[in-house]
Order: C-alpha cells, then structure tokens, then sequence
C-alpha cells in the first residue's frame, strides 16, 4: 500500500454520560475541528468519508445515518461506514485511495454507550448458539484470559496495576480529554477489592461517550496543503477464531502477525499507543508488538483513561499522530483492537515526513 | 441541560436461528443429556462442536461423545450478578475442558467462591427438562464422586 | 455414537434465541428544546446560518451544509402535502383504523418536511400541494411527544403550486406566498 499522510485529527472528552447530545451533536464539533485544522469546511471538500460505529451500543437502529447530518452531505457524497471501531474506517478508506478513487478523505467514530449497559450489550456479539444465550459479558471473559496469565506466572497482579498507575499519571500530564487521570500507587491499588475477579474495577476501561475524527489525504495533496502531516507507512489487520477456548489467550498471534506485516521492527518505536480495554491486555500487546522499556506505552494514558467503543482504535491513531506531527517523535506505532479478549487487532506504523 | 428528556426502552430481537447440521445435531444429543464434540483435522476434539477447523477451514463431521464432567481452566467470580446473567446469587464464569475434550467451553459454575480454584474438578448439573439449548446444561458444579456425599 | 438418538424428525434445525435490551434513551439538546415546545401546543423549528432552511424537528445540524442549527423559529399551524402514501396496516394502540394517509407535510414557516398522519379526508382526493392544518390533542393530554398534533386535516385553501411547497412563510398562503 502507498504512503499517506495523516494532516489532522480531533477527539472529544471521554464522558460517562453524554446524554444532553445526539449522535451529531457529539460528532459536529471534532469533525469541525479536524476539518478546520486544514482549511476544509466540510465533507464536500474532501474525495470521501467513511465513520465507524455501533447501532447497538444506543439501541437506535441505523443511529449511522443519523450521523451523516454532521458532514454536510448534499449535494450526496461518497461515503461509507464500518459497523466497526473507526480505526477500520481509516483501513478502507487508505484502500480507496490506494486504487486512485479518492485522494482525500475523512474519518470518524463515535460512540453513545451511556443509554444501554455495554458489557451486556457486547455480549450479544458472541456466537449466538453456544455464548450470547448464556450472556456472558466482555469483563468477565477478559477476567477469564487474566486468569490464565496469572496462573501461568506470566504476569502479576502488581504488573496489572503498574499498567493502571501509569495510565493514570499520564491520563493527568497529556491528555485533557480523559474521564479518569491521576496520581495512585500501585499499592492504592492493589488494596482495592476484586470486582469480577481476578480483575478489580481499574484493571477495566471506563464506558465514554464521544467522538473522534481525523483527515488522511495522499503525500502529494498534504503538500499541496502545506501543513505538518504523518506517514502512514505500514498498516495491517488480523482476526482470531470466534472459539474463545480454541486461542491462546496468553498471547495476540493476531497482534504478532499484523505487527510483522505492518514492519513494526523496521526502526525504532518511540512511541505506542495500544487500544487494551483490560490492564493484562497491555502486556500481552507490548509483548506481541515486540516493544521494550525504550518505547514510550500510551503517553494519553490509553483507553484505561477514557474508551470511546467504536473510536478508540482511530483516537490510538491519532494520538500517535498527533505527537508526530508536532515534531515530539519521529517513529511511534498505533493499534485498535475488536471483539472479546483481543480477537481482531489492527497494527498502524507511523513516522515523521 | 437540566431538563434533558430520558425514556427507558427495551429493544427486542425476537430472533428464530437456523442451527445447520453440526450445532444442530450438538443441541439435540444435550436434550438427551449427552454432549458431543467434533475432531478438527488434527485430532483435536472441539466441545461445543466447531462447524470449520480454526486451521485448515475444512468442514468437520466426526463428532466425538465426551464426558458432562471436567476441569475448570480458568475462572472469574462474579459478585455483583447482571440483570442478564443466569444467577441472582454470586457465581464463576469458567473455560471447562470436558473429560475427552481437547478444547475448553464457557460456562457457569455454581459454588461457594472459596471452593473455586483453576484444576478443580466439576459435573453439569442439567436441567430439569431439556430444551435443546445450551442453558439445557444449567451451570456446572463441584464434581460428587462415589463414596462421597 | 449413541444408538438411542433420536429420529431425523425430531433432529433441532432451530432455536429461538430472543434477545432484549433495556435502554435509556436521551433526546439529545435540539429534540429536548423541541419537546419541550411541543408540550406547550407550539411547533418549533430550527434555522441552518448557512442556507436559511429551517427543519423541524431539527436534530441540531443542518444535513445540507453540516452547520450547527441554533436559531429558533416558531411556525405555523398550517402546512402543505409535498408527498403522502394510503396505509393499509393498522399502526398498534392507534384508534385510526386503515385505510389512512401518512403524509409528509411542510408547515408554514419551515422549509423541509416531517412525517404525520392525516384525517377528517377523503382518502382519494388527498394531493399533492392540498393544504391542511393540525389537529390537536385536548391540553390535559398534552406531553412530550410528536403526537400531541393528532393528525392533519384538509383546509378550504387555494392549493400550492409544487415549485412553491417548502417556501410557505409563517404568514401563510391565500393562493400566493
């Protein structure tokens, strides 16, 4: 695939409840945002759109079209949209403008969980003959791969919880848009009680409501534009069987193969930004990105800090971005990940123009 | 907003699958209180049956019958029950590898949290008129072997 | 394999699998503004800063330029059929028994359509540009809902010319805008 460029991205506050605005009225705002950051006014000025979402995470059917009113699409423009984490938005939409059918386009995501109860919600995605009629929840099978860890000495309770304090304490120092930040120990921690043992509360991401959006356009029309933009240079996304007990759920094979795909190792990784919902998920992904103590692991504080279902993965992107484009690094690698216990994983690398 | 309108709903999809022939014939054999199995192509034997081997993508059609008893994975406690979930009162969510199963399944265990423990040894405890569903298994519970209780 | 299987017949093909979720919808700040109007007996809509239209019930953007609708803009009582459709399905827990007419109606005012029932017709001359009013609920049964206007029912006024549906002002039509 050829090489774009990232220009611009917006992401809205992680909120427990957005419930004074609809669907375009959370998405308006980071699309204005994004759209401004390169001199573009709307969805009419750019070759195609593309957003990710879930109707189900709302309960409003087709909550998607909705949406559309925020892009000011008439006359009708190309557009398209994934039932997915908008990171794979951004995966079709550098598709498209790989053939030649677009040289510009626009990404968002957005997510309302707060109307339903998402754990349940996220249930019904299951297999539907052996999982969904039990309505086994996505904490508790993320509770059951923590187990496994565990019980292997893979890792520890204390590591789990070093994951936590770090997100925290970076959610606090860089990132505004954060629902929890702050400064705790590890010992704080470890002294709260289990939730859905093993897991205490703060091993899960908090259910946000917001948005995020982002412009990606071709390396000749980000100069055109004359604005500081990143490299997309290598991007991939592999999927894990659906049969939980049929993975190893102590490593990402899905994570190991888009990570050599993507060439994650070829240069160095400054930065990370990793899309792991559960503390344990951050291990296993650092390990699967083959990432070390000279990687710099989600400086946003990641979705410990604030998960926006469906924007996560394009935020990931973004903030990787974002750090790129203001000269802070030269080299970071961006994931999004999808269904129970890191079942999909996508694995972006970005660098400096 | 202080005077943000709220309406609680309830959405329902009033679904009837189609089971195929694999997950159908899985669903019968429990109304029977039996489980069967299908062998993926390298040997393994995947409980509930896999219609496809995770591997080599081709169909699988030996089912295997194996054992309603087993042993626990992994597993996590719930404390605080979901409206949705299958108990009031606390209870474990488990992978439990079957006796004669290569692979483990996602099910309730019903038992006191200070008896749970990965490699403790448990049995279905069926339902009292099976269905054909998965939830004809009820939940599992500690192994009863002769001679005790 | 069990020899005591059951026959082919009784083999499971299907299984219900019904699912039901509890939701806690939120209206959002541009339906709540407009509800909480409804609830008084007045019809608001919105106005785009971009092209002028003004939709209702607005959604808080304007769909053609993309552009925050934050103007409020009372409108009329009155509006003009621009499309309509005969049902023959009963709708549930609604005294209008079928045949009956969804329309999409124009009020006064306004520039875009929304959807609403008419009554008090006959079903065959309903038309395109036919001009109607709202009926309302009796005051006490008024709430936060699009169903406070009954239904539309036909007016004794001069038709509106297609070109012209969508551009009646506040001040209404008397064969002329």
């Amino acid at each position: 695939m050829k090489d774009i460029a990232i220009v611009s991205f917006a992401q809205s506050d992680c909120r427990r409840d957005a419930g004074a605005c609809n669907e375009v009225e959370l998405i308006m705002p980071v699309i204005e945002q994004a759209m401004q950051a390169v001199g573009l006014n709307n969805s009419q000025d750019v070759d195609f759109t593309c957003s990710g979402s879930c109707d189900y995470q709302q309960g409003a059917a087709f909550a998607f079209v909705m949406g559309v009113d925020a892009l000011g699409a008439v006359p009708p423009i190309k557009e398209s949209h994934v039932e997915m984490d908008a990171a794979w938005a951004l995966y079709e939409s550098m598709l498209k403008i790989s053939m030649g059918q677009a040289e510009s386009a626009l990404i968002y995501g957005f997510g309302k969980s707060s109307p339903g109860e998402l754990p349940t919600v996220l249930s019904q995605q299951l297999d539907p003959y052996y999982l969904a009629p039990l309505w086994v929840d996505s904490v508790s099978l993320a509770a059951l791969q923590a187990r496994v860890l565990l019980d292997r000495g893979l890792l520890s309770e204390q590591d789990m919880a070093a994951v936590v304090a770090r997100s925290r304490a970076n959610a606090k120092a860089n990132n505004p848009h954060a629902q929890l930040a702050g400064d705790v120990s590890v010992e704080e921690l470890l002294a709260e009680s289990p939730w859905v043992a093993p897991l205490r509360k703060h091993d899960c991401c908090p259910i946000s409501d917001g948005a995020s959006a982002m412009v990606i356009c071709t390396i000749e029309k980000a100069r055109a534009w004359g604005k500081p933009y990143a490299v997309i240079r290598g991007i991939d996304h592999r999927m894990e069987s659906h049969n939980i007990g049929a993975r190893d759920l102590t490593r990402s094979v899905s994570t190991e193969l888009a990570a050599a795909q993507a060439g994650v190792d070829r240069g160095p990784v400054e930065v990370a930004e990793l899309y792991a919902p559960f503390s344990h998920q951050e291990i296993i992904l650092s390990q699967a990105l083959g990432l070390d103590d000279s990687t710099e692991i989600n400086p946003s504080g990641g979705v410990l800090a604030g998960n926006l279902m469906m924007a996560s993965g394009l935020s990931r992107i973004g903030e990787v971005a974002t750090r790129i484009m203001s000269g802070d690094v030269r080299r970071g690698v961006a994931h999004a990940t999808s269904g129970p216990c890191l079942q999909h994983n996508l694995v972006a690398v970005l660098e400096a123009a | 907003m202080s005077d943000l309108l709220r309406q609680q709903f309830v959405l329902g999809y009033t679904y009837t699958r189609s089971t195929g022939p694999v997950v159908g014939r899985f669903l019968t054999e429990l109304r029977q209180r039996k489980i069967v199995g299908t062998r993926g192509d390298d040997g393994r034997v995947f409980v509930p049956p896999m219609e496809f081997d995770p591997v080599t993508a081709s169909a699988l059609d030996e089912f295997v019958e194996v054992s309603d008893r087993g042993e626990v994975v992994s597993w996590c406690w719930i404390s605080e029950p979901r409206d949705s979930h299958p108990f009031d009162e606390p209870f474990a969510w488990a992978l439990v590898l079957l006796d004669g199963a290569d692979v483990p399944m996602v099910h309730a265990v019903a038992a006191p949290e200070a008896e749970m423990h990965t490699g403790m040894r448990v049995q279905a405890r069926w339902s009292e008129e099976p269905r054909g569903y998965i939830t004809d298994i009820a939940c599992f519970e500690p192994e009863v072997t002769q001679g005790e209780g | 394999m069990s020899e005591e299987t059951t026959s082919s017949e009784d083999d499971i093909t299907a299984i219900e699998t019904p699912v039901y979720l509890t939701y806690n919808f939120t209206a959002g700040e541009a339906t709540t503004r407009f509800l909480h109007q409804v609830r008084k007996g007045k019809v608001m809509g919105q106005r785009c800063p971009g092209c002028g239209n003004v939709y209702a019930p607005a959604r808080g953007s304007c769909a053609a330029c993309g552009l925050p609708t934050s103007e409020e803009v009372e409108l009329g009582n009155k509006a003009t059929v621009q499309s309509f459709t005969i049902v023959w399905i009963p709708i549930p827990n609604n005294p209008i028994q079928p045949p009956y007419i969804v329309a999409n109606l124009v009020p006064d005012g306004a520039n875009i359509s929304f959807i609403h029932l008419m009554s008090e017709c006959d079903n065959d001359s309903v038309h395109i540009g036919q001009r109607v009013e709202a009926v309302w609920k009796p005051e006490e049964e008024w709430d936060y809902a699009m169903d406070n206007i009954r239904y539309f029912r036909p007016l004794d006024e001069p038709d509106v010319p297609i070109e012209m549906i969508g551009k009646v002002p506040l001040s209404g039509w008397e064969g002329k805008a």
